[in-house]
């Protein structure tokens, strides 16, 4: 078993491209995560690999199996592929139970609808309507209803999309408990990088209808491949560099790269902001700088601070840190390792 | 637990069909919109075999002149009147606080209730002066400005106050604000209403035929009675059609500009402190209720307490209820069904193909219903001959006519749907047909149900249509009173027009509370 396999995929809404060649690898009982801003194809991708969406070319296969290679494809129903659409589209006339043993043989029914009952933490709620539930317990059928005939990939649509803030991160680490447990392979498409951050073992972000990056969370987060992968996944201090092998010479004297770089060649390297240190008095490796601004963010402090002394770095440089820094003077440096981006 | 998903996997998966390259929904959607458009087609082809030197005969002879002249001289005022009388009362309503709105709204939409040709009788009935010219304005106007009232008052309904309020706080008075915000803001509703306006009067036979004032309609009718010429007929009804495009396409113009940009949901709408003039506001909408509702309500009762003096032939109002009840109801059960593919083919794909197919199929509204039972007349004489006025064809023109009505209808009932059900249904490896039986068909059925009721109820007042397609010897409740009340039998007829009345009151009352429901269907207040 190879899991989900998708290799130069095309797609598109009547004349206007969507999906510009995607490849994407999800292995099996791998929870992915296709991050990427409104309008980047993601759902698409994801309708596509459901059966929703023709492809124009490219493959995509399950399993071994191809699903659809642009001339000849497999109808929805036969790909078992769940599907948890943005607001869970349960059916409203149907009670819990009939939801979840909608996609069941008649005889299987009664006890794997308990049992899927039991996981998702609503035991005893099978007679209501959906219109009974909240928002968070109507997420929750959905996904038991998708996993109940045992699908071999779940596909998410933004499913935490309509609920508020607080009750989307529990239900966020909820699901990614239930669907390990399941060993389900699943792919969760999002926009909110919190969300895939968190959620995924592999993210692959999506632009302009490609896969531009995929990597583990932390991976992706210290070494993204270019300077917008680092911007969309959090704040990013873009510095200009003078790469050499595994050094970069920059306007905090010289930094150890998070890999080699070849040959010496000028190119950006990014610094997180919680690589930045500030102190109050200068030293080697540290840059004269004026607080411009600080705003407490409840768990630390975002500073916003203007080079002096130098033209090398961006405007301004943004640093968190735990206590907060008076207007005036300070001197910053840097810890950990710098990586190399294409700008 | 991790066997939840391993458990019992087939071995592989099912072996692939080759897709299907023409799914039969779009086809079907397209022969039912192939078949609702066909009266236009056909009155075309029609006129294009009077040929040029016929044509220019007929269309210059000076009585066309006057007939365009009546027609649109008449359209203008009704359509000025009722766009007046139906923005102010969907302001009072909506943005005022005058008291008893509920009640308001309900009795201002109720004259829908009264069909033209029953208005016509209840005014020349009690006042034989009533006649002509401003007779036409009177009564048309009282009938009609329900259709501007209700879009407007949904607009204003559904669209915060947000932007008078800042239009207030720019410095601009209530009446600056009124004139330069919250009109433009219901532009489109406006010119909609006014839209559906002028084609009724397009369209009107009954009435104008009793106020004795001549339009394009009430020619084509005397021209196919007096002597029986299709193609003449055709020209003229081709005239009608086109006179009918050109409102669609002013409308289309005007309601283009300023569009409602719906900001925040359940944004209460402050309204507006009448003040000193409360009482006049309520005294000129009860002016305009006494004379729109209250006239016919007096009239039928007059006429059904002075009871039926005639010496025509009487017959049973039970008897013409059932016959006509029986047309109608097969009607709207034919239009409803076959709205159910097109309705469906354009809410699953919102392709350009599926919106085209779905605006060819609202045409027809544009065509007055005299063109459409024209049209199917000839249709039958050249091409159907054996069903030359027996009950099919009857039934063939409720269903041309009121298709529009039942689509709006099966829209509606869709608009309910979740979006994404039917593919997670197919998601849980169901088959298309399998997710509509037990999916899509048990949530729209309801709202089916309702459509078709108010098909029915609309059709069972239809006039103009029947009376040139109904079997021979056949009476529907609007023919009877038709037969009376040209042999000045009121009393007679009393109660065929009351009952008419009354069931146009559903349907009205339904309309009312889909267009004023705070969540917006396609296409129901249009």
């Amino acid at each position: 078993m190879t899991g989900l396999a998708i290799t130069d995929l095309y797609a598109a809404h009547g004349r206007t491209p969507i999906l510009d060649g995607v490849d994407l690898a999800v292995p099996d009982g791998a929870l992915a995560c296709v991050l990427g801003p409104s309008g980047c194809g993601k759902s698409t991708l994801l309708r596509v690999i459901a059966g929703f969406h023709p492809a124009q070319r490219g493959e995509v296969a399950l399993g071994g199996t191809v699903l659809d290679d642009g001339r000849r494809r497999l109808p929805a129903e036969r790909r078992r592929i769940g599907y948890v659409p943005q607001d869970g589209a349960l059916f409203p006339h149907l009670s819990v139970a009939a939801n979840i043993g909608f996609g069941l043989p008649r005889a299987q029914r009664r006890d794997r609808v308990a049992e899927l009952l039991d996981l998702i933490g609503l035991p005893g709620l099978g007679e209501r309507h959906p219109h009974q539930l909240s928002g968070g317990q109507q997420q929750r059928v959905a996904l038991a209803r998708a996993l109940a005939p045992r699908p071999e990939l779940l596909l998410l649509d933004e499913p935490f999309a309509a609920l508020d803030a607080a009750l989307r991160t529990e239900l966020r680490a909820e699901v990614a408990q239930t669907l390990r447990a399941a060993g389900a392979t699943a792919v969760l498409v999002t926009h909110d990088q919190d969300e895939a951050l968190s959620f995924a073992d592999t993210i692959a972000v999506m632009r302009g209808g490609r896969i531009v990056q995929q990597a583990a969370p932390q991976v992706l987060y210290g070494e993204p491949a270019d300077a917008a992968v680092a911007r969309f996944l959090g704040e990013a201090n873009i510095v200009p560099a003078e790469l050499a092998g595994r050094r970069a010479d920059t306007a905090f004297g010289s930094l150890a790269l998070t890999g080699d770089a070849g040959a010496a060649r000028p190119g950006p390297v990014l610094l997180r902001p919680r690589q930045l240190r500030l102190s109050s008095v200068p030293g080697p490796g540290r840059v004269r700088a004026l607080v411009q601004r600080c705003h407490f963010r409840g768990s630390d402090h975002r500073v916003e601070l203007l080079a002096q002394d130098t033209e090398r770095l961006p405007s301004p440089l943004v640093a968190y840190t735990d206590r907060p820094w008076p207007e005036g003077e300070a001197y910053v440096e840097v810890a950990g390792l710098a990586h190399p981006v294409s700008s | 637990m991790t066997s939840l998903l391993k458990a019992d996997r087939p071995s592989s998966l099912p072996r692939w069909r080759a897709g299907a390259l023409l799914s039969p929904l779009p086809l079907l959607a397209f022969a039912v919109v192939a078949l609702v458009a066909s009266p236009l087609v056909f009155v075309v082809m029609q006129a294009l075999q009077a040929g040029w030197d016929q044509a220019s005969r007929l269309l210059g002879r000076p009585v066309i002149a006057t007939l365009i002249w009546n027609t649109v001289t008449l359209a203008a005022a009704v359509t000025l009147a009722t766009a007046v009388i139906g923005f102010t009362a969907a302001y009072l309503l909506e943005r005022t606080d005058l008291p008893g709105r509920r009640s308001w709204t309900v009795l201002l939409a109720l004259p829908l209730a009264v069909p033209e040709f029953v208005r016509g009788y209840s005014w020349v009935s009690l006042y034989p002066s009533v006649h002509g010219y401003w007779g036409a304005v009177l009564v048309m106007t009282c009938s009609l400005y329900p259709l501007v009232l209700l879009p407007v008052a949904a607009t204003l309904r559904r669209s915060d106050t947000g932007a008078e309020e800042v239009a207030r706080s720019l410095g601009h008075g209530p009446w600056a604000t009124l004139w330069r915000v919250t009109l433009p803001l219901t532009r489109p509703a406006l010119a909609g209403g006014a839209l559906l306006v002028s084609l009724y009067l397009l369209g009107e036979y009954g009435a104008f035929a009793m106020l004795r004032y001549t339009t394009f309609a009430t020619a084509i009718f005397t021209e196919y009675k007096l002597g029986f010429d299709a193609a003449s007929a055709s020209l003229l009804t081709l005239v009608l059609v086109v006179l009918a495009l050109l409102l669609v396409g002013l409308d289309a113009r005007a309601g283009r500009r300023g569009r409602v940009v719906r900001t925040g949901v359940g944004h209460r709408a402050t309204r507006a402190q009448l003040g000193r003039w409360k009482l006049p506001a309520a005294l000129a909408l009860a002016a305009v209720v006494a004379v729109s509702l209250g006239v016919p309500v007096y009239a039928l009762a007059y006429w059904l307490l002075k009871g039926s003096s005639t010496t025509l032939p009487s017959a049973s109002v039970l008897g013409s209820a059932l016959t006509t009840l029986g047309y109608a109801a097969s009607a709207a059960l034919v239009s409803t069904l076959a709205a159910v593919p097109v309705a469906l083919y354009a809410w699953r794909r919102d392709s350009r193909l599926a919106r085209a197919a779905e605006r060819a199929a609202y045409l027809t509204r544009a065509l007055p219903g005299i063109a459409v039972a024209l049209a199917v007349v000839f249709f039958a004489i050249r091409y159907a001959q054996p069903l030359y006025q027996q009950p099919p064809m009857l039934v063939t023109g409720y269903v041309i006519l009121f298709f529009p009505l039942a689509l709006t209808a099966v829209r509606a009932a869709l608009a309910q749907v979740p979006p994404g059900v039917e593919e997670a249904a197919r998601s849980l490896g169901t088959r298309p047909l399998a997710v509509l039986a037990r999916v899509t068909l048990p949530l729209v059925l309801p709202g089916l149900g309702a459509g078709a009721a108010m098909v029915t109820l609309t059709a069972s007042t239809e006039l103009t249509a029947t009376l040139l397609l109904r079997p021979t010897g056949t009476q529907t409740l609007a023919t009877q009173f038709w037969v009376y009340t040209s042999g000045l039998a009121y009393g007679a007829a009393a109660p065929y027009a009351a009952l008419m009345v009354l069931l146009s009151v559903p349907p009205v009352l339904l309309l009312t509370r889909r267009s004023l429901d705070p969540t917006p269907t396609p296409e129901t207040d249009r």
